[in-house]
């Protein structure tokens, strides 16, 4: 990395032609491999040992860092850990169960399995174990290994002495998954109306809940979720696009730079002023990354927590405040048929 | 005031691609070059032709007003300027609009010594929306195919597009698309606060470098993508939304035209469950 960042910084392009084809990254490969793996940044008292002395993956080093490892597990990653694989196994295991225990059928209908919430009579009471039981036990233990994973890269964040951002930022996904699971089932009085475990089963609750509530993308908390989750897409192509298009000038080192501000940040600042008159600095892009990733799980959240507690039917939300299109009439009306004779009361 | 403090070693003539040195000059903090006059051209009467639009529509509610394509009995044809002919020159003038961005960013890019990497990824996105309005209308035989261009109006066209297949997160590129965008997110989360915790550790404390960085991701998650690593990994992740995502509308249509959830039918039918 040293000589690749060290090569001189040409400024003047009158001809309009420039040399990069020594150094063009995404094709570049930079493998460093050391002989001793970096061992971390020393701890503090308190901390038990690093587990593993860190490896080298010549696969890895083709697209990033080649060292794997150590990993600082501890009491709390161990136990995170054991509780996701208890709720990991719970689930499959209720998956297997479902299919009578053949394990060709598990792997054939693997991805239509689900583990059920309980049926809507239970409430918010505790259910037999088949009726949902198992699921409320396995939504348990994932919580608490979330939880406990948040705690561990609080406190990791805490021990190295580095700022806590990346555990906030967390914390916006957890309140997210909280609300669908937790939150929005308790205000609701029963835990039916949380998501169930399953691949095409948490994909049916999503149509399924969106369609229950009038269509999904009347609530506008769910309109401002999609923004910043497009958003953050777009941030990132503009962010890891410049400092890549700028690594020749050492931009990759981005805290160097935002203390010590070289030509790589100048650069990439000027392109985006001149591109569109406005420009971030080196720290406040990873501000609105921070920001636009952040926003989208807790925007988020807010619109599903809304949605049957505050609001029932976001379409009609949405007529009532004046922002539903109208389309001219191509077909001929149809009556609804909930308004004939003979349809339920 | 429009130039800032380091600027004007910068701003030195030269890397265009088309006009010589016609249009290179800034206008305020913008650079101009031969793809700002093209862009701003189209910008212009892009705009304009949806505010008349709008004008000649049933109401100036900006959530309401939706400019749509033309009804399908046209196909590909042009249409009556008030029949979607409106929307086919927003359309024209929206695509000449984006490639002349893309363009500029391209003649920036070699003025400042950079690589092409944002106006590659842009691309893709031009290529989203290329797909979209142009390729798959094409694809399916009429304009009519398209989405309308209106805030409220282009999310029903999702939904109503979405419901034809019956159930559209059943669509395997659809699955791959929103991994990508779900992964991008993540991953410009924990990259925008690693870089935001190095830099603002704490009252008294000096700012962290690489090796804390490194640290805190191996410490945590066993693996550090490293400093460059990072923006290669959430470049490719980001142009990978924007890709599957094209991908997964193309297919719906031309290449698929029942429910989506039908079509996992194969796997279950596999010779080797027998």
């Amino acid at each position: 990395m040293v000589d690749v960042v060290a090569q001189h910084a040409h400024l003047a392009l009158t001809s309009g032609k420039h040399n990069m084809s020594g150094y063009t990254n995404l094709f570049s490969r930079v493998q460093i491999h050391t002989t001793e793996p970096y061992p971390g940044v020393p701890l503090g008292r308190g901390n038990s040992a690093r587990d593993g002395k860190g490896t080298m993956s010549k696969l890895l080093g083709r697209i990033g860092d080649a060292q794997i490892g150590p990993i600082y597990l501890g009491a709390t990653g161990f136990a995170s850990l054991l509780f996701g694989l208890i709720a990991f196994e719970i689930i499959g295991l209720n998956m297997w169960a479902s299919v009578g225990w053949s394990p060709v059928q598990f792997i054939r209908q693997l991805p239509w399995l689900a583990l059920e919430p309980p049926p809507p009579s239970y409430g918010l009471h505790i259910p037999p174990l088949a009726q949902g039981g198992w699921w409320l036990i396995a939504g348990f233990f994932l919580t608490m290994s979330l939880l406990l994973w948040w705690y561990r890269m609080y406190r990791r964040a805490v021990e190295l002495q580095v700022g806590t951002h990346v555990a906030w930022a967390f914390a916006s996904a957890i309140w997210l998954f909280l609300v669908l699971g937790f939150i929005r089932p308790v205000l609701m009085g029963s835990w039916s109306e949380a998501v169930p475990f399953g691949i095409f089963p948490h994909l049916d609750w999503t149509a399924a809940f969106s369609l229950r509530y009038g269509n999904l993308f009347y609530n506008p908390f769910h309109a401002l979720s999609i923004v910043f989750l497009y958003g953050s897409v777009l941030l990132f192509a503009m962010h890891a696009g410049t400092i890549l298009a700028v690594t020749p000038y050492g931009g990759d080192r981005e805290v160097e730079q935002i203390v010590d501000r070289g030509t790589a940040s100048e650069r990439a600042a000027l392109f985006w002023r001149w591109t569109m008159g406005f420009n971030a600095t080196m720290e406040s892009v990873h501000r609105w990354a921070w920001w636009f990733a952040v926003l989208t799980t807790l925007t988020g959240g807010i619109g599903i927590l809304l949605t049957g507690t505050v609001v029932d039917n976001w379409f009609l939300w949405a007529v009532k405040h004046h922002v539903v299109p109208s389309y001219p009439h191509v077909f001929p009306p149809v009556t609804d048929p909930a308004t004939l004779p003979g349809s339920a009361p | 005031m429009t130039m800032l403090s380091f600027e004007k070693k910068y701003r030195v003539s030269g890397g265009t691609l088309i006009g010589g040195d016609l249009f290179d000059f800034w206008i305020g903090p913008f650079y101009v070059g031969f793809f700002g006059v093209t862009g701003f051209f189209c910008t212009v009467l892009g705009v304009a032709l949806i505010i008349y639009g709008a004008s000649i529509g049933p109401t100036w509610n900006l959530w309401q007003i939706s400019i749509a394509p033309p009804d399908l009995k046209y196909g590909l044809q042009f249409a009556p300027l008030r029949e979607g002919g409106l929307w086919q020159l927003i359309t024209l003038f929206a695509l000449g609009s984006f490639v002349s961005w893309a363009l500029r960013e391209v003649e920036i890019c070699r003025k400042l010594g950079m690589g092409y990497h944002v106006p590659a990824a842009f691309s893709v996105a031009i290529l989203a929306y290329f797909t979209l309005e142009v390729i798959r209308p094409i694809l399916l035989g009429g304009w009519g195919h398209a989405f309308p261009y209106g805030i409220f109006s282009h999310l029903d066209w999702v939904s109503n597009v979405g419901y034809q297949y019956l159930h559209f997160h059943y669509n395997p590129a659809h699955m791959i698309a929103v991994t990508f965008f779900f992964t991008t997110v993540l991953t410009l989360a924990m990259h925008g606060g690693a870089i935001l915790s190095m830099a603002n550790p704490g009252k008294g404390r000096v700012v962290r470098g690489a090796e804390h960085e490194n640290t805190f991701f191996r410490d945590t998650i066993g693996y550090s993508i490293g400093a460059m690593g990072i923006h290669r990994l959430g470049y490719l992740l980001a142009v990978n939304a924007g890709l599957w995502s094209a991908i997964c509308i193309v297919i719906s249509g031309p290449f698929w035209t029942r429910g989506w959830p039908e079509w996992w039918t194969w796997w279950l039918n596999m010779p080797i469950w027998r």
